[in-house]
């Protein structure tokens, strides 16, 4: 289970506070959404959680299953099943994107005790959850594309994210810049991530990708502060409404 | 002779009356096999990560033998598949021995592509060599069965190793070799000046790989290896081919510039070259692309890596002879910088006397950006894993050309040498 309690956030080198007393619990087996305007915390909630320098924590903590993160290097965090799938994916030059999947799987196995994988039984792993994560998308019309070799990054991420096997999973924005089909293919993936020892937080500026992935939670951040809290019929009644409640409470 | 000047790199003036110029191993009967060395120093060589164990396992797969000439100090300990070359008609022997064997040989190659005036340090060499390798292979298509490999270490305390290298492939021949360099740890700052000639007559190919990781000293730049050495490849006949590979890891000071002389129409050179510097290490490294026949080709890329508070130059020659027509070069220069105290340097020269010489010229200079430092450790890597990651893609265009056995280690040993490089 995931607990933020009361977390003040400014940046490092700027006396600028971004998060000003966030408070969420996200129970296992759960998926949380938060929704929020621009500016108003939402990646920098995300980067903190995953450990990112040039963050200052000036109050509150996070605990994640009883043990407070905060003080943990971001692989240790990720050897303790954290996962962030990032809005803008990195690839490294020169390095094969199944190459960087293998190093980074086994360097998280090896850190949580279990043994490194070989290149056979690792290509299995690959096959096994590429096939898992893509099920629904080979049922309905796809054509026999695979998905490491698709090369779309979002779609490797999510990849990624079935291979490490986390225990807490946060996306950011992973749907900005994703057309309806890769959306969609996303969403199948992470759904089926799902399960009751996980807990999920999917941070979006917009309602329609969770009629994809359906949350369990609906929470409002703005001006650095959950505003609102509710199910997932909060995200339709942000549709319409907007966000102007909110922010023009905060100013 | 003056010392050269030019390169950036700094050090205390050298006592060359101070050097020891020949060493022996304590025990002086040469052991016929692997078995037989002290398992102390093949512990050393375990321990540097150059696994001569390992090569004598790759060595007894038929497919990929690796023949050994292992020189400690200044005297050949190992040699290993004699025989097999033999049936090939090629020769590999220690210089000492080619010297005993094949007087007609050496006298007619010694010191043809690199005079004894030529520099410096060749000079040093020159006068002082005590031994080396050496190999012949025969002319009419003989292709050597297989890698030919050696290894040079500095064992002693005080002693430089000055060796010598002489490879001839005759017409049609072709031979691949590589070198692999180590030294233990020692305080003084000690002196290698070797000497390495290549002769690729008609047609044939040579491929010279190199792996050093001499000791580069301490943290603080206090001892290590200055790595003063002439590396020059003569392209003597027409279609012949000579292939630099070199993966510098060690040494305090590196001061090297393996060159083809593309003497022959139609000759090709190459230089691939990775340059990790860390610590207070300085490269000052490059090639020399020298066109004197009609259509020849060459190309360069070359990986620089700077960490710690090393300098690391890329220095390079390309030119064309008034005769020599129809030449081309493609170089690419790139450059890695970890952190903010190192630098990198890149100084090509390119001279074309006539105006049909196509000669083209790339260099790049990146950082490792935090965005990627912290997407690699998000994913579980810890900071020297997320470098050595980064930085094995970045030389990967280098590292495809390097022999097959040793891709592995290398990828290994660019990350040890790079430990600590992230604060």
């Amino acid at each position: 289970m995931l607990e933020i309690k009361n977390l003040h956030v400014k940046l490092a080198d700027e006396d600028k506070q971004i998060l000003k007393g966030l408070t969420l619990s996200v129970p296992k087996g759960e998926v949380h959404a938060i929704m929020g305007p621009n500016g108003s915390g939402k990646s920098t909630l995300a980067y903190v959680l995953a450990g990112r320098d040039g963050y200052e924590v000036t109050e509150g903590d996070v605990l994640w299953n009883g043990e407070s993160i905060l003080d943990m290097e971001p692989d240790e965090r990720a050897a303790k099943g954290v996962f962030l799938a990032f809005q803008y994916p990195m690839e490294i030059p020169g390095v094969a994107g199944l190459t960087f999947l293998r190093t980074a799987v086994n360097a998280v196995r090896k850190k949580r005790g279990q043994d490194e994988m070989t290149t056979p039984g690792f290509m299995k792993f690959v096959k096994e959850q590429a096939a898992k994560a893509q099920h629904r998308r080979r049922n309905a019309e796809a054509p026999s594309q695979c998905w490491v070799l698709g090369g779309e990054k979002k779609r490797s991420e999510i990849l990624q994210m079935a291979m490490l096997e986390p225990t807490l999973c946060v996306l950011d924005e992973t749907d900005s810049g994703l057309d309806i089909d890769a959306l969609k293919i996303v969403s199948d993936g992470v759904n089926a991530l799902r399960s009751p020892d996980r807990s999920t937080l999917v941070i979006t500026h917009y309602q329609r990708l969770l009629n994809h992935i359906v949350p369990d939670k609906v929470h409002v951040l703005a001006d650095g502060r959950i505003q609102k809290t509710g199910g997932k019929e909060l995200a339709l009644e942000l549709e319409k409404s907007g966000y102007a409640e909110f922010t023009g409470k905060a100013a | 002779m003056t010392e050269p000047t030019w390169a950036k790199v700094h050090y205390p003036k050298i006592d060359f009356q101070d050097q020891y110029y020949y060493s022996a191993p304590k025990s002086t009967s040469a052991p016929s096999s692997l078995d037989e060395v002290d398992p102390q120093l093949l512990e050393t060589y375990k321990k540097l990560g150059i696994p001569l164990k390992e090569q004598e396992l790759l060595a007894g797969v038929k497919s990929s033998q690796v023949a050994v000439d292992a020189v400690f100090d200044s005297v050949s300990v190992v040699t290993t598949f004699k025989a097999e070359l033999k049936k090939a008609g090629v020769i590999f022997c220690s210089f000492s021995e080619a010297v005993r064997e094949h007087p007609e040989l050496v006298k007619k190659y010694l010191g043809s592509v690199v005079p004894q005036s030529d520099n410096y340090y060749a000079a040093l060499n020159a006068a002082v060599f005590s031994d080396g390798s050496f190999v012949y292979v025969p002319p009419e298509g003989v292709r050597c069965p297989m890698e030919l490999s050696t290894y040079f270490r500095i064992n002693e305390k005080n002693t430089g190793q000055f060796e010598r290298t002489l490879i001839i492939a005759e017409r049609g021949a072709y031979v691949s070799y590589l070198e692999g360099c180590t030294a233990p740890t020692r305080d003084e700052n000690q002196l290698h000046a070797a000497v390495v000639e290549l002769v690729a007559m008609d047609e044939a190919e040579i491929k010279y790989s190199t792996v050093q990781n001499w000791y580069p000293g301490d943290k603080n730049g206090k001892g290590g290896i200055y790595n003063f050495v002439t590396k020059r490849g003569d392209c003597r006949g027409h279609h012949s081919r000579i292939s630099w590979t070199q993966v510098e890891t060690g040494s305090a000071i590196t001061w090297k510039y393996p060159s083809c002389i593309l003497r022959g129409d139609y000759s090709r050179g190459e230089f691939y070259s990775i340059a990790v510097s860390n610590g207070y290490q300085q490269v000052d490294s490059g090639t020399k692309m020298i066109h004197l026949g009609k259509n020849s080709s060459s190309r360069i890329i070359s990986k620089g890596i700077a960490a710690g508070r090393s300098q690391n130059t890329y220095r390079g020659l390309v030119s064309a002879h008034r005769k020599a027509t129809n030449v081309r070069n493609f170089t690419n220069c790139d450059s890695l910088l970890i952190g903010d105290k190192c630098g990198a340097h890149t100084v090509p020269y390119i001279e074309a006397k006539n105006s049909s010489a196509h000669f083209e010229h790339e260099a790049t200079t990146s950082k490792i950006s935090d965005d990627m430092l912290f997407y690699c450790r998000q994913r579980g890597l810890s900071s020297e894993e997320a470098v050595a990651l980064v930085v094995n893609g970045f030389v990967r265009d280098v590292l495809q050309h390097l022999p097959m056995e040793f891709m592995a280690e290398t990828q290994k040993l660019i990350g040890i040498s790079l430990e600590g490089s992230v604060g």
